[in-house]
Protein backbone atom coordinates (compact mmCIF):
# COMPACT_ATOMS: atom_id res chain seq x y z
CA UNK A 1 0.00 0.00 0.00
CA UNK A 2 1.25 3.45 -1.20
CA UNK A 3 -0.65 5.55 1.75
CA UNK A 4 0.29 4.92 5.36
CA UNK A 5 -2.48 4.06 7.11
CA UNK A 6 -2.18 6.18 10.26
CA UNK A 7 -1.18 8.96 7.72
CA UNK A 8 -4.61 8.13 5.94
CA UNK A 9 -6.81 8.03 8.89
CA UNK A 10 -5.15 11.76 10.28
CA UNK A 11 -5.63 12.84 6.58
CA UNK A 12 -9.75 11.76 6.74
CA UNK A 13 -9.95 13.52 9.94
CA UNK A 14 -8.90 16.84 8.27
CA UNK A 15 -11.78 15.87 5.11
CA UNK A 16 -9.00 14.87 2.91
CA UNK A 17 -9.55 11.01 1.40
CA UNK A 18 -6.76 9.06 -0.12
CA UNK A 19 -7.12 6.11 -1.95
CA UNK A 20 -5.87 3.38 -4.43
CA UNK A 21 -7.08 2.37 -7.99
CA UNK A 22 -6.78 -0.92 -6.35
CA UNK A 23 -8.49 -0.24 -3.53
CA UNK A 24 -11.15 1.74 -5.43
CA UNK A 25 -11.59 -0.89 -7.99
CA UNK A 26 -12.15 -3.58 -5.14
CA UNK A 27 -14.21 -1.43 -3.29
CA UNK A 28 -16.26 -1.36 -6.12
CA UNK A 29 -15.96 -5.01 -7.40
CA UNK A 30 -17.24 -6.01 -3.87
CA UNK A 31 -20.17 -3.73 -3.41
CA UNK A 32 -21.96 -4.94 -6.39
CA UNK A 33 -22.02 -8.67 -6.46
CA UNK A 34 -24.41 -10.03 -8.60
CA UNK A 35 -25.50 -13.58 -8.02
CA UNK A 36 -27.15 -15.49 -10.64
CA UNK A 37 -30.81 -16.22 -9.96
CA UNK A 38 -29.99 -20.38 -9.71
CA UNK A 39 -31.17 -22.78 -7.26
CA UNK A 40 -30.68 -26.51 -7.56
CA UNK A 41 -31.84 -27.88 -3.92
CA UNK A 42 -33.59 -27.35 -0.55
CA UNK A 43 -30.42 -24.66 0.07
CA UNK A 44 -32.09 -22.62 -2.34
CA UNK A 45 -34.97 -21.57 -0.14
CA UNK A 46 -32.28 -20.20 2.58
CA UNK A 47 -30.80 -18.57 -0.31
CA UNK A 48 -34.26 -17.19 -0.99
CA UNK A 49 -34.83 -15.80 2.99
CA UNK A 50 -31.66 -14.65 2.94
CA UNK A 51 -32.86 -11.95 -0.54
CA UNK A 52 -35.61 -11.09 1.46
CA UNK A 53 -36.31 -8.34 4.27
CA UNK A 54 -35.32 -10.49 7.62
CA UNK A 55 -31.47 -11.09 6.78
CA UNK A 56 -31.72 -8.69 3.55
CA UNK A 57 -28.45 -9.42 1.44
CA UNK A 58 -29.46 -6.11 -0.12
CA UNK A 59 -27.01 -4.37 2.41
CA UNK A 60 -24.22 -6.33 0.80
CA UNK A 61 -25.34 -4.58 -2.37
CA UNK A 62 -25.90 -8.18 -3.89
CA UNK A 63 -29.94 -8.10 -4.10
CA UNK A 64 -29.63 -7.93 -7.64
CA UNK A 65 -30.39 -11.71 -8.60
CA UNK A 66 -29.65 -11.75 -12.56
CA UNK A 67 -31.93 -14.62 -14.61
CA UNK A 68 -29.09 -14.80 -17.18
CA UNK A 69 -25.14 -15.72 -16.52
CA UNK A 70 -24.05 -13.39 -18.83
CA UNK A 71 -24.78 -10.70 -16.36
CA UNK A 72 -23.90 -12.50 -13.14
CA UNK A 73 -20.94 -11.57 -10.87
CA UNK A 74 -21.52 -14.91 -8.48
CA UNK A 75 -22.96 -18.54 -8.35
CA UNK A 76 -24.40 -20.07 -5.69
CA UNK A 77 -24.67 -23.24 -5.57
CA UNK A 78 -26.95 -23.65 -3.18
CA UNK A 79 -27.91 -28.09 -3.30
CA UNK A 80 -27.00 -31.21 -4.35
CA UNK A 81 -25.52 -31.79 -7.69
CA UNK A 82 -26.61 -34.05 -9.36
CA UNK A 83 -24.36 -36.07 -12.34
CA UNK A 84 -26.91 -35.00 -14.42
CA UNK A 85 -26.84 -31.33 -13.46
CA UNK A 86 -23.25 -31.35 -13.55
CA UNK A 87 -22.66 -30.00 -16.92
CA UNK A 88 -24.93 -27.47 -16.87
CA UNK A 89 -23.80 -26.14 -14.01
CA UNK A 90 -20.29 -25.77 -15.25
CA UNK A 91 -21.65 -25.08 -18.82
CA UNK A 92 -23.14 -21.74 -16.70
CA UNK A 93 -20.33 -20.78 -15.23
CA UNK A 94 -18.33 -20.57 -18.61
CA UNK A 95 -20.90 -18.35 -19.53
CA UNK A 96 -20.41 -15.90 -16.51
CA UNK A 97 -17.98 -12.96 -17.59
CA UNK A 98 -14.90 -12.64 -15.63
CA UNK A 99 -14.29 -11.80 -12.88
CA UNK A 100 -16.73 -14.97 -11.66
CA UNK A 101 -17.38 -16.02 -8.21
CA UNK A 102 -18.44 -19.65 -6.50
CA UNK A 103 -20.05 -20.10 -3.68
CA UNK A 104 -20.59 -23.98 -3.02
CA UNK A 105 -23.34 -23.73 -0.51
CA UNK A 106 -24.05 -26.67 1.76
CA UNK A 107 -23.09 -30.07 2.45
CA UNK A 108 -24.37 -31.19 -0.41
CA UNK A 109 -22.44 -28.74 -3.04
CA UNK A 110 -19.37 -29.11 -1.15
CA UNK A 111 -18.69 -33.13 -1.26
CA UNK A 112 -22.47 -34.70 -2.08
CA UNK A 113 -23.72 -34.21 1.98
CA UNK A 114 -26.22 -37.11 2.92
CA UNK A 115 -26.46 -38.24 -0.66
CA UNK A 116 -22.99 -38.57 -1.15
CA UNK A 117 -23.30 -42.57 -1.81
CA UNK A 118 -25.74 -41.72 -4.41
CA UNK A 119 -24.84 -42.92 -8.01
CA UNK A 120 -26.08 -40.10 -9.47
CA UNK A 121 -24.88 -37.40 -6.96
CA UNK A 122 -21.57 -35.38 -7.84
CA UNK A 123 -19.06 -35.23 -4.71
CA UNK A 124 -19.10 -31.77 -4.60
CA UNK A 125 -18.70 -29.06 -7.34
CA UNK A 126 -15.23 -27.81 -6.80
CA UNK A 127 -14.44 -31.28 -8.68
CA UNK A 128 -14.87 -28.95 -11.69
CA UNK A 129 -15.07 -24.97 -11.09
CA UNK A 130 -12.80 -23.14 -8.72
CA UNK A 131 -15.00 -22.50 -5.25
CA UNK A 132 -14.32 -19.52 -3.50
CA UNK A 133 -16.07 -20.12 -0.67
CA UNK A 134 -17.61 -22.88 0.91
CA UNK A 135 -19.98 -23.08 3.53
CA UNK A 136 -20.81 -26.13 6.30
CA UNK A 137 -24.77 -26.92 6.98
CA UNK A 138 -27.68 -28.76 5.88
CA UNK A 139 -28.95 -26.24 4.63
CA UNK A 140 -26.84 -23.56 5.82
CA UNK A 141 -28.74 -20.75 7.87
CA UNK A 142 -29.04 -16.92 5.93
CA UNK A 143 -26.45 -16.13 8.63
CA UNK A 144 -24.13 -18.53 6.98
CA UNK A 145 -24.68 -17.65 3.73
CA UNK A 146 -24.39 -13.71 4.71
CA UNK A 147 -21.02 -14.99 6.35
CA UNK A 148 -19.81 -16.52 3.47
CA UNK A 149 -20.56 -13.15 1.29
CA UNK A 150 -18.74 -11.50 3.38
CA UNK A 151 -15.97 -13.78 3.59
CA UNK A 152 -16.02 -13.04 -0.53
CA UNK A 153 -15.97 -9.49 0.16
CA UNK A 154 -12.80 -9.79 2.31
CA UNK A 155 -11.12 -12.05 -0.58
CA UNK A 156 -12.01 -9.49 -3.29
CA UNK A 157 -10.69 -6.57 -1.57
CA UNK A 158 -7.62 -8.57 -1.15
CA UNK A 159 -6.63 -8.60 -4.58
CA UNK A 160 -4.22 -7.18 -6.16
CA UNK A 161 -4.19 -5.44 -9.57
CA UNK A 162 -1.20 -6.22 -10.83
CA UNK A 163 2.07 -9.17 -9.82
CA UNK A 164 1.94 -12.73 -10.10
CA UNK A 165 -0.83 -13.26 -7.31
CA UNK A 166 -3.17 -11.53 -9.88
CA UNK A 167 -6.56 -12.71 -9.88
CA UNK A 168 -7.35 -15.05 -13.04
CA UNK A 169 -9.56 -12.56 -14.82
CA UNK A 170 -6.87 -10.24 -15.07
CA UNK A 171 -4.06 -12.77 -16.41
CA UNK A 172 -4.00 -13.41 -20.03
CA UNK A 173 -2.68 -16.38 -19.67
CA UNK A 174 -4.49 -17.68 -17.21
CA UNK A 175 -7.35 -20.62 -18.10
CA UNK A 176 -10.44 -19.11 -18.79
CA UNK A 177 -13.00 -22.26 -20.07
CA UNK A 178 -13.39 -24.90 -17.66
CA UNK A 179 -13.93 -28.21 -19.75
CA UNK A 180 -17.92 -29.13 -19.67
CA UNK A 181 -17.78 -33.18 -18.14
CA UNK A 182 -20.28 -35.46 -20.27
CA UNK A 183 -22.26 -38.45 -19.14
CA UNK A 184 -20.39 -41.42 -19.87
CA UNK A 185 -20.70 -45.08 -19.14
CA UNK A 186 -20.64 -45.18 -15.59
CA UNK A 187 -19.49 -41.96 -14.38
CA UNK A 188 -19.39 -38.28 -15.51
CA UNK A 189 -16.10 -37.81 -18.49
CA UNK A 190 -13.85 -36.33 -17.24
CA UNK A 191 -14.75 -37.38 -13.68
CA UNK A 192 -12.58 -34.23 -12.47
CA UNK A 193 -11.23 -31.62 -13.62
CA UNK A 194 -7.55 -32.12 -12.47
CA UNK A 195 -6.88 -28.69 -13.10
CA UNK A 196 -9.12 -27.48 -10.48
CA UNK A 197 -9.11 -30.24 -8.00
CA UNK A 198 -6.65 -33.25 -6.95
CA UNK A 199 -8.08 -36.72 -6.34
CA UNK A 200 -7.34 -37.75 -3.16
CA UNK A 201 -5.32 -40.39 -2.61
CA UNK A 202 -6.87 -43.31 -0.51
CA UNK A 203 -4.30 -44.61 2.00
CA UNK A 204 -5.80 -47.84 3.73
CA UNK B 1 -19.09 41.12 -27.87
CA UNK B 2 -22.22 40.08 -25.60
CA UNK B 3 -22.35 36.34 -24.63
CA UNK B 4 -25.35 34.66 -25.97
CA UNK B 5 -28.28 33.85 -22.80
CA UNK B 6 -27.88 30.32 -24.25
CA UNK B 7 -24.48 30.40 -23.41
CA UNK B 8 -24.80 28.90 -20.35
CA UNK B 9 -27.02 26.35 -21.50
CA UNK B 10 -24.84 25.25 -23.69
CA UNK B 11 -21.85 24.77 -21.24
CA UNK B 12 -24.84 22.88 -18.82
CA UNK B 13 -25.01 20.86 -21.54
CA UNK B 14 -21.48 19.96 -22.49
CA UNK B 15 -20.69 19.49 -18.96
CA UNK B 16 -24.27 16.80 -19.13
CA UNK B 17 -22.70 14.98 -22.26
CA UNK B 18 -19.24 14.64 -20.12
CA UNK B 19 -20.74 13.11 -17.10
CA UNK B 20 -23.06 10.41 -19.13
CA UNK B 21 -19.86 9.75 -21.56
CA UNK B 22 -16.91 10.02 -19.22
CA UNK B 23 -17.84 6.81 -16.94
CA UNK B 24 -19.03 4.71 -20.54
CA UNK B 25 -15.15 6.16 -21.92
CA UNK B 26 -12.98 5.28 -18.52
CA UNK B 27 -14.92 1.50 -18.23
CA UNK B 28 -13.53 1.38 -22.00
CA UNK B 29 -10.46 2.14 -21.15
CA UNK B 30 -10.15 -0.14 -17.84
CA UNK B 31 -11.14 -3.23 -19.76
CA UNK B 32 -8.60 -2.08 -22.58
CA UNK B 33 -5.72 -2.04 -19.98
CA UNK B 34 -6.51 -4.32 -17.74
CA UNK B 35 -9.05 -7.57 -18.50
CA UNK B 36 -7.95 -9.53 -20.95
CA UNK B 37 -11.24 -11.39 -23.11
CA UNK B 38 -10.88 -14.71 -23.11
CA UNK B 39 -13.87 -15.55 -25.27
CA UNK B 40 -14.47 -19.74 -25.84
CA UNK B 41 -17.09 -21.99 -27.78
CA UNK B 42 -18.99 -22.59 -24.70
CA UNK B 43 -19.31 -18.62 -23.54
CA UNK B 44 -20.44 -17.54 -26.93
CA UNK B 45 -23.02 -20.04 -27.02
CA UNK B 46 -26.42 -18.43 -27.74
CA UNK B 47 -28.75 -20.18 -25.67
CA UNK B 48 -27.93 -19.23 -22.35
CA UNK B 49 -29.91 -22.18 -19.62
CA UNK B 50 -27.14 -24.12 -19.23
CA UNK B 51 -28.33 -26.41 -21.95
CA UNK B 52 -26.97 -27.01 -25.48
CA UNK B 53 -29.07 -25.38 -28.19
CA UNK B 54 -29.91 -27.97 -30.94
CA UNK B 55 -32.08 -28.00 -34.33
CA UNK B 56 -32.60 -25.32 -35.97
CA UNK B 57 -34.43 -22.09 -34.86
CA UNK B 58 -35.63 -21.53 -38.79
CA UNK B 59 -38.55 -24.43 -38.34
CA UNK B 60 -41.70 -24.21 -40.39
CA UNK B 61 -44.55 -23.81 -38.64
CA UNK B 62 -48.35 -24.47 -40.00
CA UNK B 63 -50.35 -21.63 -40.85
CA UNK B 64 -53.70 -23.34 -39.71
CA UNK B 65 -53.39 -21.29 -35.93
CA UNK B 66 -52.79 -18.08 -38.03
CA UNK B 67 -56.07 -18.34 -39.82
CA UNK B 68 -57.92 -19.37 -36.36
CA UNK B 69 -56.36 -16.73 -34.80
CA UNK B 70 -57.14 -13.95 -37.31
CA UNK B 71 -60.80 -15.69 -37.04
CA UNK B 72 -60.63 -15.19 -33.53
CA UNK B 73 -59.91 -12.01 -33.73
CA UNK B 74 -62.24 -10.67 -36.28
CA UNK B 75 -64.92 -11.80 -33.84
CA UNK B 76 -63.31 -10.90 -30.89
CA UNK B 77 -63.54 -7.37 -31.58
CA UNK B 78 -67.06 -8.01 -33.65
CA UNK B 79 -68.13 -8.41 -29.56
CA UNK B 80 -67.12 -4.92 -28.49
CA UNK B 81 -68.97 -3.40 -31.69
CA UNK B 82 -71.88 -5.22 -30.58
CA UNK B 83 -72.08 -4.94 -27.23
CA UNK B 84 -72.55 -1.16 -26.94
CA UNK B 85 -75.16 -1.56 -30.10
CA UNK B 86 -76.95 -4.46 -27.58
CA UNK B 87 -77.36 -1.54 -24.66
CA UNK B 88 -78.27 1.03 -27.19
CA UNK B 89 -80.63 -1.24 -29.15
CA UNK B 90 -84.26 -0.20 -27.71
CA UNK B 91 -83.25 3.86 -28.98
CA UNK B 92 -81.69 3.19 -32.27
CA UNK B 93 -83.74 4.15 -35.94
CA UNK B 94 -84.05 1.42 -38.86
CA UNK B 95 -80.97 2.78 -40.56
CA UNK B 96 -79.01 1.94 -37.21
CA UNK B 97 -79.92 -1.49 -37.41
CA UNK B 98 -80.16 -2.38 -41.41
CA UNK B 99 -76.05 -0.77 -40.92
CA UNK B 100 -75.64 -3.45 -38.04
CA UNK B 101 -77.00 -6.24 -39.67
CA UNK B 102 -75.13 -5.03 -42.73
CA UNK B 103 -71.79 -5.79 -40.31
CA UNK B 104 -72.37 -8.82 -38.99
CA UNK B 105 -73.82 -10.38 -42.34
CA UNK B 106 -70.50 -9.58 -43.57
CA UNK B 107 -68.51 -10.99 -40.79
CA UNK B 108 -70.97 -14.10 -41.48
CA UNK B 109 -69.90 -14.60 -44.72
CA UNK B 110 -66.26 -14.62 -43.81
CA UNK B 111 -67.30 -17.06 -41.71
CA UNK B 112 -69.21 -19.22 -43.84
CA UNK B 113 -66.20 -18.74 -46.48
CA UNK B 114 -63.70 -20.24 -43.89
CA UNK B 115 -65.94 -22.96 -43.32
CA UNK B 116 -65.93 -24.19 -46.77
CA UNK B 117 -62.42 -23.91 -46.83
CA UNK B 118 -61.72 -26.15 -44.37
CA UNK B 119 -60.38 -23.96 -42.54
CA UNK B 120 -61.76 -24.63 -39.07
CA UNK B 121 -61.22 -28.71 -39.27
CA UNK B 122 -57.73 -28.97 -37.28
CA UNK B 123 -55.77 -31.21 -39.41
CA UNK B 124 -53.17 -32.64 -36.86
CA UNK B 125 -51.57 -35.32 -39.30
CA UNK B 126 -50.43 -32.12 -41.30
CA UNK B 127 -48.45 -30.67 -38.53
CA UNK B 128 -45.48 -33.16 -38.78
CA UNK B 129 -45.56 -33.35 -42.58
CA UNK B 130 -44.77 -29.09 -42.35
CA UNK B 131 -42.52 -28.53 -39.35
CA UNK B 132 -40.82 -32.03 -39.74
CA UNK B 133 -40.96 -31.65 -35.59
CA UNK B 134 -41.17 -35.45 -35.24
CA UNK B 135 -37.74 -36.56 -36.28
Amino acid sequence: MAVDQNLKIELGKQGIFVTTIEELYNWGRRSSVWPMNFGLACCAIEMIATTMARYDLARFGAEVFRPSPRQADLMIISGTVTKKMAPQVVRLYNQMPEPRYVIAMGACAISGGPFKQGYNVLKGIDRYIPVDVHIPGCPPRPEALLEAFITLQEKIDAQPLTGNDRPRFLDAEAQGEFPVPVPGEHDLEPPSNKGVWTVPVVIR
Amino acid sequence: MALSPYFSLAVLFVAALGFGLAPLGLAWLWARVYSPAKPNAVKNAIYECGMESKGDAWMQFRSAYYLYGIIFLIFDVEAVFLLPFAVAFTGLGAAACAAMLVFVLLLVEGLAWAWAKGVLTWQWKDRVQVSGVRD
